[in-house]
């Protein structure tokens, strides 16, 4: 399946026919009565599981089976911020395999995901912050992650539309810097994983709901489909908010509670912001898209809830962090909010991982911060399902160590906001 | 200077009075009444902005909130404000207004080259380049940043108020045109406690745009009296300026009124806010939106001069503003033919109406014969031609049956106006919102509400029903039951009379086919702000993207200020015909909240400031600390005292000094921040050993215990003393961060789980103000302030508590230290914590009393080994893991006892508790600090803990760490290496964590 | 925005409100006797229903009791609120 390689020289030798002659990105196939790997959920996680399946693992026949359209969930609902700066060495590895995936994403895909490295900041407003900050980034060092600590005053060289004022409620008192961490253009990565994908024979087929999970003998044979029953060898789960529906389906409890996660923009405005912001005691996070918006988030909702919405006290809540760390920001206007439905682990820490089912895979409880990890969750659960093994970049993930007891506990260290 | 554009009769505006402003640095002015973009147009200017990707010239295409064109930088310094719509911004005195894109000029800009090299620019083309050389982006961006965004942030803090409103209602009536206001007449005269809201400086919604009789009366005189019905109810609340911004669950709507804007940054300095947020839950919700009318899709419909008709209607009606000499109508439908009579009347020249259809409505077509203007049918304008000033003629084509070709070309007319018309979209943003989904009316071309999810029904344009008649009818109906599904019955309104037109339907034409003067560079834009083009729609089907939100995604359709409230419509249209299927199938994108943006000094309101971002929380010694110069610590929503420099003193000087008086002499910490937890009940003791990891039943009146309390996983989630005052009466004491934690955490246990217990709970944290005097001459200083107990060690011993008076205050005195001193933790009524404190001082001042803070009350609880939760806990660690083990009870249950046995929980290289003496003794490390077993390894370093708390210990005169160590009981003696941020590493002995007083000989004294 | 019954004081806005997660997991009687794997089962394992959902609430900013309430999870709407030791309307007896 030859594509178009996207280039400046492609784009001028299209230019003179008018753009008519570009190929699709992505086939639209009808599903296949069969499979060797079902990836449930077109999202960017599932479409890298599917990429690199194809791509690594010369696994046959794929397909991604997504119910609305790809990239519809979590993947273009999230605020985009990626960084590998986690505290637990489990968590670190991945989200830094993931990081330096991110680093050639758009030359492996040709597909430019605009990954902007334009460093990621969290902020300490006390001083257990700060001895956490320093707990953090001295592992990130150790782990081989760059981090940097910063002073009040090298963060308003940095940023100078904050308010580092000790007069502050809540004043700054320093920050931990991930320089290589930054944001990338959401949708981009689910089209350009899908397109890739594609290109080595994926079938993504939208408009296809998974409404069951069938299974003979403690394995799974396939799925019922709104399109019919497409039988599989292997089915990977990767559905972010709905993953408690699926594990339904095949008897399964999981781990995860799904709650509403809302995100809001300004206006667009000239640069004012060129660095990723986030702050867990002042709560809230806020970067600057190249489009000029402010992009802004903050934590869940309490409730459970699949409704993609949330309250309109969390907006107020997240709105008031943002002008209380940038005062200037007060006359700017929000455009407008939406929200996603997040799985959420008792650790904050996903679960990627084999199931009691032989040859059903869950890909899972992300919660807040699934975006940044889109690639090397892709990666690490490909060689999951291929293999039917963790790689040991992810076996730390399992299900199992909520039963042992060997939880993974981001909360503690400001790991957990997005 | 003059109005050459203004009407010299008619209008809404005071011709008596003349506002200056500035647009662009020159000088202007206006009438009150006017909008900017009224007064500019006419004093004839007609470019207003750039477009976003290309640059193009672009004027003002509506006349509200839908306008994508006229953005404007309003005021100046920290009164300025970004993004405003120039047909939404009142003119007040001294105005200065500045287009957002354009640079270096407005009328020269630079990035217009990208409309040159449009073609190498087609949607997303942006994922398809850009990525040579690798490391290249950054520098791309940059350019693609500067490029792009509208306005500027303002560069100093906003001075002005923002506030909120609470307010339960009711009705809500959305929009104040004929349907709202009819509806809010005849719900309120039920007596329902109504609200209308409405955006617009004054009620009366298209009567304000269009000249209509209702009753045999003018529409605005209907509207007033209304109105002055509906201010003498008592129960009707009228917000104008008001815009409902988001519809959310069980009826609860925000509303944001702007308060001040209108008059300018003058009237800030008084008092009262700029903006209101208003929090609205309302039983019955009436939507009156309204219909915002769309443009049509041809060659250069965004050129300066092609308005909406609607929009040539409102300028000329409400403003007295003629939008030029002289105009064409191109139009599908009856009401563009409102424009030419419009103009008409307005004494502009009006060379055709252009009409898609091959009829029109007799009515409207026999008013316009009659003032003589052509009518051309089944003609369409394929394209215009433009100067640097805009519009100066429109191309007009004979287009084929199907709509789909131009047939012949017909010339071309000079004009300086193009009112367009391609029907009108019902406002369902809000409906949207509560959870309903439109769905599609093929007759009338356009989105209409779908069944309510929510207690809320569309009246009016908004429903698809676009005749003044049905509006009327349709709003009387919505308004009385409305109010009487929310209990009130009896509202009533008569519905006048008014003069319905015989229309002709529309004919839908998504897009105009190019016409003979085509050129290669043919733009027929969708969006004007976000320069998305009707091939831009096409290439994205083409390359797959073929859901209506990959299409908005793929294009930015509908991303703009104006969040697709023009072109969207036109977009997914489009897009319906390239995929085959039909609008009602592509579907809608999702409409979110905002309906028009919202400053965020509003969402914010007051919750701002050192004040009241948080509450802030102050013990009833608080001043004293402030008057002794003390520095402070936020902890949980306390200030607390952190330590107390005195004049050139610098930190680590005070608290050495505060940490060495106090194992001197005696020290005085204020404590009053600490939880505590009033328990009472027959059952007390019972819930204490289900809660508390050690046994409570033998804990006698008058004596205190320590215990651990663990999350049902396994970990410790709070500690503190509790103490037995009588057997069915205790006293907890909690961390300061996590006091009001523990008081839901328990009486969630006692109501949910065992409510069988008896057991009651009083947080009575701020009762009591809390002192403790520690040191080895703490006791002698209580004596001298004055103490009706024997203190001594035989009769008060360590860990008991007895009631008495100190100073002649009321007061639980305990024998509690965290100091590892011989220490008096002294409790009174917070109205005499201050005096007591202060005779605590006086009675000290012999000892030389020394009142220490946070953080020598940390090296000093440091020395001892004593933990504090969430400094040497992260919720990770078991009091087994502390070293603590004692604590543990394995009798009996308690919550997270059987965590505690699970494989991971259970196994012996869990990270531990230990002390840290490193070889450098005037060495202190940071905390938080990671520790390797080796001192030099390769990354990834193998990390096996890490230094949780770390100070200088003046009274040992070395350094003194605990850290959590993998295995670290095991491991005692041995050296640990800490590889700091700065590179440097440092061994360390690990030790026990109790560096003094191991027998606790001091505290017992 | 959801507004909630509380069944001693009445309606009252969202956040006066503590979201307590789901409702009538019943404590073991006799942590002890549990597997590991039984024990996650209570501590972690949740059923996150897509549709009808028991929860617990505390009304914190008013009486401070908790009590049950069953809520869709999709539409948010709140089908009924009853107190802890009741069992959720309809179900059987």
């Amino acid at each position: 399946m030859r594509k178009d390689r996207y280039s400046i020289f492609s784009l001028a030798r299209n230019a003179v026919s008018y753009h008519q002659d570009w190929s699709e990105a992505w086939r639209s196939p009808e599903p296949a009565p069969s499979y060797d790997v079902i990836v449930v959920g077109g999202g960017g996680h599932g479409l890298a599981t599917a990429y690199y399946l194809a791509a690594e693992h010369n696994v046959g026949r794929i397909a991604v089976l997504e119910k609305g359209w790809i990239g519809g969930g979590n993947t273009g609902r999230n605020t985009t911020i990626v960084r590998s700066n986690y505290l637990w060495d489990e968590a670190a590895h991945l989200y830094e395999k993931s990081l330096k995936i991110w680093e050639g994403l758009s030359q492996e895909l040709n597909f430019n995901v605009m990954f902007s490295q334009r460093g990621v900041m969290n902020l300490g407003h006390t001083l257990q912050d700060m001895r956490d900050i320093y707990r953090r980034s001295n592992a990130n060092r150790l782990n081989g992650i760059d981090s940097e600590i910063l002073t009040p005053a090298e963060i308003k060289a940095k940023v100078p539309a904050m308010n580092v004022s000790s007069e502050a409620r809540y004043p700054v008192l320093g920050a931990s810097f991930q320089p290589r961490g930054g944001v990338a253009r959401h949708d981009a990565v689910a089209w350009g994983f899908a397109r890739a994908a594609d290109a080595r024979g994926v079938d993504i087929i939208q408009n296809c709901e998974v409404t069951g999970i069938r299974r003979e003998k403690g394995a799974v044979c396939g799925v019922e489909t709104s399109r019919g029953y497409i039988s599989a060898k292997k089915v990977a789960v990767v559905v972010a908010g709905h993953a408690s529906v699926l594990a339904d389906m095949a008897e399964l409890r999981l781990p995860v509670e799904s709650h509403p996660l809302q995100a809001l923009v300004s206006e667009p405005l000239k640069p004012v912001l060129d660095t990723v912001i986030m702050s867990n005691a002042v709560h809230g996070y806020v970067s600057q898209s190249d489009k000029g918006e402010l992009v802004i988030g903050a934590g869940i909702d309490a409730y459970t809830g699949y409704g993609q919405r949330g309250s309109f006290s969390i907006i107020e809540g997240n709105v008031a962090a943002i002008v209380e760390l940038f005062p200037i920001f007060s006359r700017v206007r929000m455009l407008r909010q939406w929200g996603g439905i997040v799985d959420v682990c008792p650790d904050a820490c996903p679960i990627i991982s084999k199931t009691p089912v032989s040859g059903l895979y869950f890909n899972c409880g992300w919660g807040t911060g699934g975006f940044k990890a889109t690639p090397g969750s892709g990666w690490v659960f490909a060689h999951t399902v291929a293999r039917d093994e963790p790689h040991e970049l992810n076996a730390a993930f399992d299900l199992d160590r909520f039963t042992t007891g060997a939880l993974i506990d981001e909360h503690g260290a400001a790991g957990v906001a997005h | 200077m003059t109005s050459a554009r203004r009407l010299q009769s008619g209008g809404l505006v005071d011709r008596s009075r003349r506002i200056r402003f500035k647009f662009n640095g020159r000088d202007y002015f206006g009438h009150p009444g006017d909008t900017l973009a009224s007064a500019l147009l006419a004093q004839g200017v007609r470019l207003f902005g750039r477009s976003f990707k290309y640059h193009r010239r672009r004027g003002v295409v509506g006349a509200g909130a839908e306008e994508p064109n006229a953005l404007v930088q309003v005021g100046e310094g920290a009164y300025s404000t970004p993004n405003l719509k120039a047909t939404q911004v009142e003119l007040y005195d001294g105005l200065t207004a500045r287009t957002v894109n354009g640079w270096p000029s407005l009328a020269f800009d630079i990035g217009a080259i990208n409309n040159r090299l449009s073609r190498l620019l087609p949607a997303g083309f942006y994922y398809k380049t850009f990525m040579w050389p690798k490391s290249a982006w950054m520098r791309y961006e940059h350019h693609i940043r500067h490029a792009a965004g509208l306005g500027r942030t303002p560069s100093l803090p906003d001075p002005d108020q923002y506030d909120k409103r609470h307010a339960h209602c009711d009705v809500l009536v959305v929009g104040a045109g004929p349907t709202g206001l009819i509806a809010a007449l005849g719900a309120a005269r039920s007596g329902a406690r109504v609200m209308m809201v409405d955006e617009q400086s004054q009620l009366g919604g298209s009567l304000l745009s269009a000249p209509a009789v209702i009753g045999g009366q003018a529409g605005l005189d209907w509207a007033g009296e209304v109105e002055a019905e509906l201010r003498a109810l008592p129960e009707v609340t009228i917000l104008s300026r008001s815009t409902v911004t988001g519809y959310y669950d069980h009826n609860f709507l925000s509303v944001n009124e702007r308060r001040t804007d209108h008059l300018g940054p003058a009237q800030s300095d008084t008092p009262g806010s700029r903006e209101r947020l208003w929090r609205i839950r309302a039983k019955q919700v009436v939507l009156a939106t309204g219909a915002i009318e769309r443009p049509l899709v041809f060659d250069g419909n965004d050129t300066p001069g092609v308005m909406l008709a609607s929009a040539v209607s409102t300028y000329i009606h409400r403003y007295a503003v003629a939008p030029g000499r002289s105009g064409v109508v191109f139009t599908n439908n009856d009401s563009g033919y409102q424009a030419a009579i419009d103009m008409s009347n307005a004494g502009m020249e009006v060379r055709a109406v252009v009409d898609v259809r091959m009829t029109a409505g007799a009515d409207v077509a026999k008013t316009v014969a009659d003032m003589g203007i052509p009518v051309y049918l089944g003609y369409v304008v394929p394209s215009v031609q433009s100067g640097l000033q805009g519009l100066k003629r429109i191309e007009m084509a004979k287009l084929s049956a199907d709509g789909r070709a131009i047939l012949s070309h017909k010339g071309l007319v000079d004009c300086q106006v193009l009112a367009v018309s391609g029907g009108w979209s019902p406002v369902v943003h809000l409906h949207s919102q509560s959870g309903g989904r439109p769905c599609y009316r093929e007759s009338q071309a356009c989105f209409v509400p779908g069944t309510s999810v929510q207690d809320e029904r569309s009246a009016g344009a908004c429903a698809g029903s676009f005749s003044l008649a049905a509006c009327l009818q349709e709003g009387a109906d919505a308004g009385v039951s409305a109010a009487a599904q929310s209990g009130w019955p009896g509202g009533y309104v008569d519905i006048p009379v008014a003069v319905e037109r015989d229309e002709a339907p529309l004919q839908p034409l998504w897009e105009v086919p190019a016409g003979a003067l085509a050129g290669d560079r043919v733009k027929k834009f969708l969006d004007f702000q976000n320069d998305t083009t009707a091939s831009d729609i096409r290439l994205a089907a083409r390359e797959g993207y073929r859901s209506i939100e990959h299409v908005k995604r793929y294009t930015a359709l509908g991303f703009g200020t104006d969040q697709g409230k023009l072109g969207n419509i036109n977009g997914l249209a489009i897009l319906a015909e390239t995929l085959g299927k039909s609008p009602g199938e592509v579907g809608t994108t999702t409409f979110r909240p905002n309906y028009t943006p919202v400053t965020f000094g509003t969402v914010a309101g007051r919750a701002l400031g050192e004040q009241l971002f948080d509450p802030v929380r102050k013990t009833a010694i608080h001043a004293w600390h402030v008057r002794r110069g003390a520095m402070f610590e936020n902890v949980g929503q306390w200030k607390r005292p952190w330590f107390y420099p005195r004049e050139g003193e610098e930190m680590h000087a005070a608290v050495n000094r505060e940490c060495l008086a106090t194992r001197s002499s005696v020290g005085v910490l204020d404590a009053s921040t600490l939880g505590k937890i009033d328990i009472r009940g027959p059952d007390a003791s019972r819930f204490l050993n289900l809660l508390y990891t050690n046994n409570w039943d033998n804990l006698q009146p008058g004596r205190c215990r320590y215990g651990f309390m663990l999350g049902e996983d396994g970990m410790v989630m709070d500690d503190g003393v509790t103490t037995c005052i009588a057997s069915d009466h205790y006293l907890m004491t909690t961390t300061t961060g996590g006091a009001a934690a523990v008081m839901s955490w328990m009486e969630r246990w006692l109501q949910t789980e065992w409510p069988e217990l008896k057991v009651y709970l009083t947080s009575v944290t701020d009762h009591w103000s809390v002192m403790s005097v520690a040191g080895p001459n703490a006791r002698a200083v209580i004596k001298t302030a004055g103490c009706d107990r024997n203190l001594d060690a035989e009769a008060f011993p360590f860990m008991s508590m007895q009631s008495g008076e100190v100073a002649g205050i009321p007061a639980r005195i305990s024998r509690i230290s965290f100091s590892g001193e011989s220490a008096f933790e002294i409790s009174v009524d917070a109205n005499q914590g201050l005096a007591l404190w202060e005779a605590i001082m006086t009675a000290g001042r012999d000892y030389d009393i020394t009142p220490y803070g946070t953080e020598a009350m940390h090296v000093l609880r440091a020395e001892k080994g004593y933990v504090i939760v969430g400094q040497d806990t992260d919720g990770s660690v078991t009091p087994v893991d502390l070293g603590m083990d004692w604590i543990v009870s394995k009798k009996k249950d308690f919550i997270g006892k059987r965590s505690l046995s699970r494989s991971d929980t259970d196994r012996p290289n869990r990270k531990q508790l230990v002390g840290l003496k490193t070889q450098d003794p005037s060495r202190v490390l940071p905390e938080g600090a990671q520790l390797v077993n080796t001192p030099q390894a390769e990354r990834p370093v193998p990390m096996v803990g890490h230094v949780s708390s770390s100070y200088y210990s003046a009274h040992l005169g070395h350094s003194i760490a605990l850290a959590l160590v993998k295995g670290g009981l095991s491991r005692m003696g041995g050296t640990i290496y800490a590889h700091l941020m700065d590179g440097s590493v440092v061994p360390a002995t690990i030790c026990s964590p109790i560096f003094f007083d191991p027998e606790n000989e001091r505290t017992k004294s | 925005m959801l507004q909630i019954e509380c069944p001693w004081c009445g309606a009252r806005d969202q956040e006066e409100f503590q979201y307590g997660g789901e409702a009538h997991i019943v404590r073991p009687e006799n942590p002890d006797s549990l597997t590991d794997a039984h024990w996650a089962d209570y501590l972690f394992n949740r059923t996150n229903v897509k549709g009808v959902h028991a929860e617990q609430w505390c009304h914190a900013a008013g009486c401070r009791r908790w009590f049950n309430v069953l809520r869709d999870t999709m539409s948010y709407k709140i089908l009924a609120a009853y107190r802890p030791g009741e069992q959720p309307p309809g179900s059987e007896e």
